[in-house]
């Protein structure tokens, strides 16, 4: 091999791994939870403080379990999606992080409504710690047996939803 | 000049406020010294998972404050540095610690440097290798060495 080549392989190499490299988004932390089983948690439901919401009611089916509040402003911008997603007959799971009940309560009514089939109040956000939440919206799916298959951190776009989480979803609801 | 003094004391009120952001004023109480060190040691340790190159010590998000109270009520209840590592890593994973735990997926991150080192070592040594043997084989035929002596011989009757 003629010996000039080698800066320029070099050169080559090093545009490719800046190339990969700066590709990368440093927001987007892969979750260490994903292949686990959801934490345990236990919650006041954010309508109906009486009742409560855990981990084991995660169960049974597939789950959306979506982290937002109403001070996030990016959940916002990904509500619609949700409701979307409700109407199209999908679980979803709500975690209300460091809210305050009344704000979540106006959010969802000025939003066009609530997508959730409950929502658990994480008032300190303790659960939100547990959950390794660092930038609401945050957005899990969970199987039938409560395990964590995937993390999406960030407002859900259309893209998002159609080639990533529904066809998950389709397939995790074929599990037995 | 009045302004002057005013922006230097804005600028220091602004610089106090946010290094000594720890829990609004109220000295946190330990045990023993250990513990305190240990405090100290794992805020620096920690990176806040929202403003990414800042430790948990240094930074103003909420999260970061709940994590400071989550270490200080772990670092109470006895908890060892391993015990902390791993509570906050099994939760926000490698990317939370500074210096990162060594396995597969932090191999290269660890071992890169050494292997850029090494690559340049054997870089070097070729390319002092290739020049040696162009030095070495510089034998000069019968007729060049006749020129040098007569050059050199030259240089000597001048002086």
């Amino acid at each position: 091999m003629n010996r000039h080549m080698i800066p320029l392989i070099v050169f080559a190499a090093l545009l490719l791994l800046f190339w990969v490299g700066l590709g990368l988004n440093p927001k987007i932390i892969p979750s260490p939870l994903i292949g686990k089983e959801a934490p345990k948690f236990e919650l006041p439901e954010l309508h109906d403080p009486q009742k409560i919401v855990n981990n084991e009611m995660l169960k049974g089916r597939v789950t959306l379990f979506n982290v937002f509040a109403s001070w996030c402003v990016s959940c916002r911008a990904e509500h619609h999606h949700l409701l979307k997603l409700q109407r199209q007959g999908f679980h979803l799971v709500g975690l209300n992080y460091k809210d305050e009940k009344q704000d979540a309560l106006m959010y969802l009514r000025q939003l066009g409504g609530d997508p959730y089939a409950m929502i658990a109040f994480d008032y300190k956000g303790n659960v939100g710690i547990e959950w390794g939440v660092y930038g609401t919206p945050e957005t899990f799916v969970l199987d039938k047996k409560g395990i964590v298959r995937y993390k999406h951190t960030g407002p859900l776009y259309r893209e998002v939803i159609e080639n990533e989480l529904i066809p998950l979803i389709r397939e995790l609801e074929q599990e037995s | 000049m009045k302004m002057m003094i005013g922006i230097v004391i804005a600028m220091s009120l602004l610089m106090s406020s946010s290094v000594y952001a720890l829990k609004a004023g109220v000295p946190l109480e330990f045990k023993d010294e250990e513990q305190e060190e240990l405090y100290n040691d794992m805020l620096h340790e920690l990176r806040c998972t929202v403003c990414q190159n800042q430790s948990i010590a240094g930074s103003n998000a909420s999260l970061a404050d709940d994590l400071r109270g989550n270490l200080y009520k772990m670092v109470k209840d006895g908890a060892d540095e391993g015990e902390i590592k791993k509570f906050m890593v099994d939760r926000y994973g490698d990317f939370v610690l500074y210096r990162p735990n060594f396995n597969p997926s932090t191999y290269l991150l660890w071992i890169g440097p050494f292997l850029l080192l090494l690559l340049g070592v054997v870089v070097l040594r070729l390319n002092v290798r290739s020049r040696n043997k162009i030095n070495n084989s510089s034998d000069l035929t019968t007729e060049e060495s006749e020129l040098l002596a007569k050059c050199l011989d030259s240089k000597k009757e001048k002086k």
